[in-house]
């Protein structure tokens, strides 16, 4: 239970474990979750290459992995897409930098409760691992969403057996992780905010991270039930989501179960396959959000230090969040206009869908407000903050499409899907990871990062991520079936395969130019030129301490906060920015 | 944001050393780090904290509950497709429930809470009087207290005893956890609310062990004031649970 | 850097929109009576989103480029935003995305609502790992009964969806790998699965459906053009998912007619 702290203590903890493996410094465990992220997306990024290459050369013998079989494809796209989700969009911008920063901001001197949160990375660490034990006896092909039943009858496929029950094992201990670390989130900002810090003066990023965790807070529960009841299913016997009279290859099974096998009171149990894709959106709806409101808080954060300007509207901005989060959680069922479930129920989806697109473009016209009229300066961090303002756009705007059943009748299950949410809650995400790597880097370890290389990395990115994506816009129009390992076998797909041919080539480009990322990471760490505390002239309280911050982040000063977050170019005032912490101002008469 | 008018006037220019540097050193006001002025660790404020982290932590379990109960309801409502005869029909199987037994365990679950109340007072009676028992001379003598703890965590798993004896009822009356849906969520709802009150178990033997420890009383107040709110939540999530299987099975 | 910006916000706009507008990539010709709404509702979206886009995209490139940091003698306009803007922004995309859905719902409920007209063809698409095979019910007008253990894929036919011969009904119970149907009459498709969730998508009758195992899901639509039509499955179903194809064959009434005879001919 959370009370259990009791080592809490000003002094740094000595020795190597305590210091950098099982450390209660949020700042730790923050890195922890990045570099645990970072190992992750390049997991998944190595797959989707893999997945691109078979689907162009489905025949290639490749070297150590040979020739690709449509179920390996499959594995790869399960395990490309969990991996993505969970361990890299919800672990980053939330474990990794909410972790380091979001007390920092708040002028906390840790998290609420540090064993916790300590508890917390490894959950998620041991998730992980028993995600990649999957692979070695076999991943589920089911892809991320797992409908049932093809993830809950073992003999509906190869990796269907002991590699479902991992993957179905890796999210509940995931979800687990998650909930210890929205629990620890929601708690610090409501009770450890320094003196003067009221609600309406935290950054856009705390704000963010803060409606993020309440997100994982209602969600992850209801995603951990559903892979519960998926887990008894397979194992017990139990039919939540398995019809009666199922035939696989040619074999009868009728679910009889386990321990009922004397007293066949009724030999089909008749469960819903719909029930799952309810319980799992209920969860992966919200958690689209989970993984993109960090990257907006980001980008808020960033747009306004970098314009000199402060943020247009942001009360509009929290309330805009607020709304975001609350609408999230009841238009699940736009991802099932095409499964079954009654119209009527259909049509009210749609327009709560369509609802929250009015938040969504409150932020990308807040974002264009601040930048209007403003100074902007170009480092990377505010390239990639614009960036995702125009990935947010891009992305965002083939929701309405989508939003609508009677489009989603052509479109639903194609590319366009894929174009759609790889851009929105993926690319756009990973956007806000990069600006915000390249923003905070300096603060957490006291080195600036090479800006020609970020500037390559950017330009790269960008135009290799629309080269990818916005084409399957067009396949999807065209009908292009997503989740084929190859498309070789309807005719009308073959047509496409030039396109696709494209998007593969832009895939290899833009995931070569990740390792120019990579270096200037690591270079920087080493032999990056010196940061001063506050190299972007920032006025949040991260800027206000040492570099990198000291074990209780302000060296036995609490701060005490007079200013909203973005006071930038304020008339008057001696320089273009006033911290935070700014003693208080008299209000010129 | 109505925090700055539209002209101030900056008093104090910041050193190019950030902002921290002008800031007073301040301690123990609102929202700050958990610890008194003299850097010992302020129970008060951490006691509050993990009464807000709890209420915070009760949220995904309900959720969960939630999660199950709409399953329960939705699923007994359903018709499904009868394989043998291709048309819809209605397969809810009643549940044959041992409501004596169960009754019995509802009432040592109750009892129980009221125990675990009385523990948490008696504890918060000792943080109380910590400070003054700690100044060297002073002594308030070997206070006769009653276990109420123990006699909690026995309730407890009396209770998960009761439990036990209930699923074995259920299936000697030929209820299976796979026998049919019915019978699949009267198992999950009662197992899941058994686990979760295990967990309640496990904290308050940890409470005893960090006494035997030696561990500041405080500190161990801290665990079971928020176990006893915890276990309190388990009761009522159990007379829920009751009700719904009554109303649903 | 504001300049370059600026160039490659606007070609990426540019070149997006191009292909969208020039229709290189397309949907396939629509030969069914809802196709027509269905890219209308498409097209009115398309329009109202491209304008969005373009205007959003293009505000993008030339705010990064217009104020760039020309140095400390540049204004910088102090404000914390507009309530008034916020205001009318809010309610026009309100507007706009809700009457959009609006739009779009008298199409949905045609399509999904209303009982297929009187007289359509009876068909039932049932869903296997990796076939689709199609079922009429023959001159009696009802379908057989089925049995689950009676099913066996790699025979193909009445014995893939397991038809039971002793019932009554299944005797002109017809089995088709390939979908035959009547021109300008509409369907009354029931959608099965055996095994896991299928999805029937014809993409030029702008249709999809998916196939759930316990459910027997019933759809329509009306063909209004004669041609061969691919069909493809939408749901991840298995390792075979890629090449669980099937074609639907739109024909006259008379080749209809004259097809079910000779199915009913070698079935005798």
């Amino acid at each position: 239970m959370a009370s259990t702290e009791i080592i809490h203590a000003h002094a740094a903890p000595q020795g190597f474990i305590r210091k950098y493996i099982f450390s209660l410094d949020h700042k730790v465990i923050g890195l922890q979750y990045y570099f645990l992220a970072l190992i992750a997306v390049f997991v998944g990024m190595g797959l989707s290459l893999l997945m691109r290459i078979h689907l162009i050369w489905p025949n290639a013998n490749l070297p150590i992995f040979g020739a690709i079989k449509p179920e390996t494809y499959l594995m790869f796209l399960t395990m490309h897409g969990t991996i993505m989700v969970f361990f890299v969009l919800t672990t980053a911008p939330q474990g990794g930098f909410g972790n380091y920063f979001l007390p920092i901001q708040i002028g906390a001197p840790d998290m609420a409760f540090p064993t916790l949160n300590m508890l917390s990375f490894w959950t998620t660490f041991v998730a992980f691992v028993v995600l990649v034990a999957a692979f070695f006896v076999g991943a589920p092909l089911h892809g991320w969403t797992g409908y049932a039943p093809l993830s809950a009858v073992p003999s509906a496929g190869p990796g269907e057996g002991l590699g479902a029950d991992l993957w179905i094992t890796s999210i509940a201990i995931f979800c687990a992780a998650s909930l210890m670390g929205a629990l620890n989130f929601i708690t610090t900002v409501l009770d450890m905010r320094a003196k003067g810090m009221t609600m309406m003066r935290m950054p856009l990023t705390c704000w963010a991270w803060f409606i993020t965790a309440i997100l994982g807070l209602l969600a992850f529960g209801v995603l951990l039930a559903a892979g519960i009841l998926l887990l008894m299913d397979r194992n017990l016997g139990t039919s939540f989501f398995v019809p009666g009279g199922l035939n696989f290859t040619g074999q009868t099974s009728f679910p009889t179960g386990g321990f009922s096998s004397s007293t066949d009171l009724i030999k089909h149990n008749g469960g819903s396959p719909l029930l799952w894709q309810h319980l799992f959106w209920f969860f992966g709806h919200p958690e689209v959000y989970i993984a993109i409101l960090p990257g907006m808080g980001v980008a808020s954060q960033l747009l306004s230090t970098f314009s000199r300007k402060p943020i247009f509207g942001y009360r509009a901005m929290v309330y805009a969040m607020l709304g975001i989060g609350i609408l999230g959680f009841v238009v699940w069922g736009h991802h099932m206009f095409m499964s079954g479930m009654s119209p009527y129920t259909a049509f009210a989806f749609s327009i709560m869908t369509m609802a929250i697109g009015v938040p969504s473009a409150i932020k990308t016209f807040n974002w264009l407000g601040t930048l209007y009229q403003g100074r902007v300066r170009f480092h990377t961090p505010m390239l990639f903050a614009i960036g995702f303002v125009s990935l947010f756009v891009s992305g965002g705007l083939s929701g309405p499409f989508l939003a609508q059943p009677v489009l989603d009748i052509p479109l639903h299950d194609t590319y366009f899907v894929v174009g759609h949410f790889h851009l929105i809650m993926g690319v756009a995400a990973i956007f806000g990871i990069f600006a915000a790597t390249y923003y905070w880097f300096p603060k957490m370890f006291g080195r600036m990062m090479s800006e020609g290389l970020g500037r390559w990395h950017f330009f790269l990115t960008l135009l290799g991520t629309y080269a990818i994506f916005m084409p399957m816009h067009y396949l999807g129009l065209a009908g292009q079936t997503r989740r084929y390992s190859e498309f070789t076998q309807v005719a009308y797909q073959t047509k496409l395969i030039p396109l696709q041919t494209f998007i593969t080539y832009a895939a290899i480009v833009t995931i070569s130019a990740q390792f120019i990322f990579l270096f200037n990471l690591f270079w920087s760490m080493a032999k990056g030129k010196k940061a001063t505390d506050n190299p972007w002239e920032a006025t949040t309280l991260e800027w206000t301490t040492a570099t990198p911050p000291p074990h209780d982040n302000f060296g036995g000063r609490t701060p005490v906060v007079s200013h909203g977050p973005y006071e930038y170019s304020v008339p008057g005032a001696a320089r273009d920015f006033v911290m935070q912490n700014d003693p208080a101002t008299t209000p010129a008469h | 944001m109505a925090t700055l008018s539209p002209t101030v006037a900056v008093k104090y220019p910041q050193t190019r050393h950030g902002g921290g540097s002008g800031a007073p050193p301040t301690h123990g006001n609102g929202g700050g780090d958990g610890r008194g002025a003299n850097g010992s660790p302020d129970y008060g404020e951490r006691l509050r904290r993990a009464r807000l982290g709890l209420v915070v932590g009760l949220t995904p379990v309900i959720m969960m509950f939630v999660s199950f109960t709409s399953a329960y309801i939705v699923r007994k409502g359903l018709p499904t497709v009868d394989p043998r005869t291709n048309s819809y029909v209605h397969d809810w199987l009643s549940v044959n429930i041992p409501w004596g037994l169960l009754l019995v365990n509802t009432v040592i679950l109750l009892i129980s809470s009221v125990t675990m109340e009385l523990a948490r007072r008696q504890i918060t009676r000792q943080a109380a009087l910590a400070p003054v028992s700690s100044i060297p001379g002073v002594s308030l003598g070997e206070e006769k207290t009653f276990p109420w703890l123990g006699v909690t965590v026995v309730l407890g798993l009396g209770f998960l005893i009761g439990q036990w004896m209930a699923w074995q009822e259920l299936a000697a009356r030929g209820f299976y956890l796979a026998t049919s849906a019915s019978s699949s969520f009267v198992y999950l709802l009662t197992g899941m609310h058994a686990i979760h009150l295990a967990g309640g178990i496990l904290a308050l033997l940890f409470a005893a062990a960090t006494s035997l420890l030696r561990k500041p009383v405080e500190g161990r107040r801290i665990v079971v004031d928020i176990t006893a709110w915890y276990w309190h939540f388990m009761a009522l999530l159990w007379i829920y649970i009751f009700a719904l299987i009554e109303i649903a099975r | 850097m504001g300049l370059a910006l600026l160039a490659l916000i606007w070609l990426i706009t540019f070149v997006s929109t191009y292909f969208f507008v020039a229709k290189t990539w397309w949907f396939p010709v629509g030969a069914s009576a809802s196709a027509a709404w269905i890219d209308h509702q498409f097209a009115v979206t398309f329009i109202l989103m491209g304008i969005v886009f373009v205007a959003a995209q293009g505000a993008l490139g030339l705010f990064v480029w217009q104020y760039r940091d020309r140095g400390a003698t540049q204004p910088v306009h102090y404000s914390h935003g507009n309530a008034k803007l916020e205001i009318i922004w809010t309610v026009l995309t309100a507007v706009l995305f809700i009457g959009l859905n609006l739009m779009g719902s008298r199409v949905w409920a045609t399509e999904r609502f209303d009982p297929p007209e009187v007289g359509a063809v009876p068909v039932e698409a049932t869903g296997l790992q990796f076939a689709w095979y199609f079922r009429y019910p023959g001159p009696d007008g009802k379908y057989g009964r089925t049995k689950a253990e009676l099913e066996d894929a790699s025979a193909g036919g009445e014995s893939a969806v397991g038809l039971d011969p002793s019932d009554a009904a299944s005797k002109d119970d017809i089995v088709s790998g390939t979908m035959y149907i009547p021109v300008n009459r509409e369907v009354d498709l029931a959608l099965r699965a055996q095994d896991v969730i299928h999805s029937l998508f014809i993409p030029s009758m702008r249709f999809k459906q998916d196939a759930v195992p316990g459910l027997i899901i019933h759809m329509h639509f009306k063909p209004i053009q004669t041609g061969d039509y691919e069909i493809a499955c939408a749901e991840l179903c298995g390792l075979g998912h890629y090449k669980m194809h099937g074609m639907l064959k739109v024909v006259s009434q008379e080749e209809f007619d004259k097809w079910l005879a000779s199915k009913e001919a070698e079935k005798q």
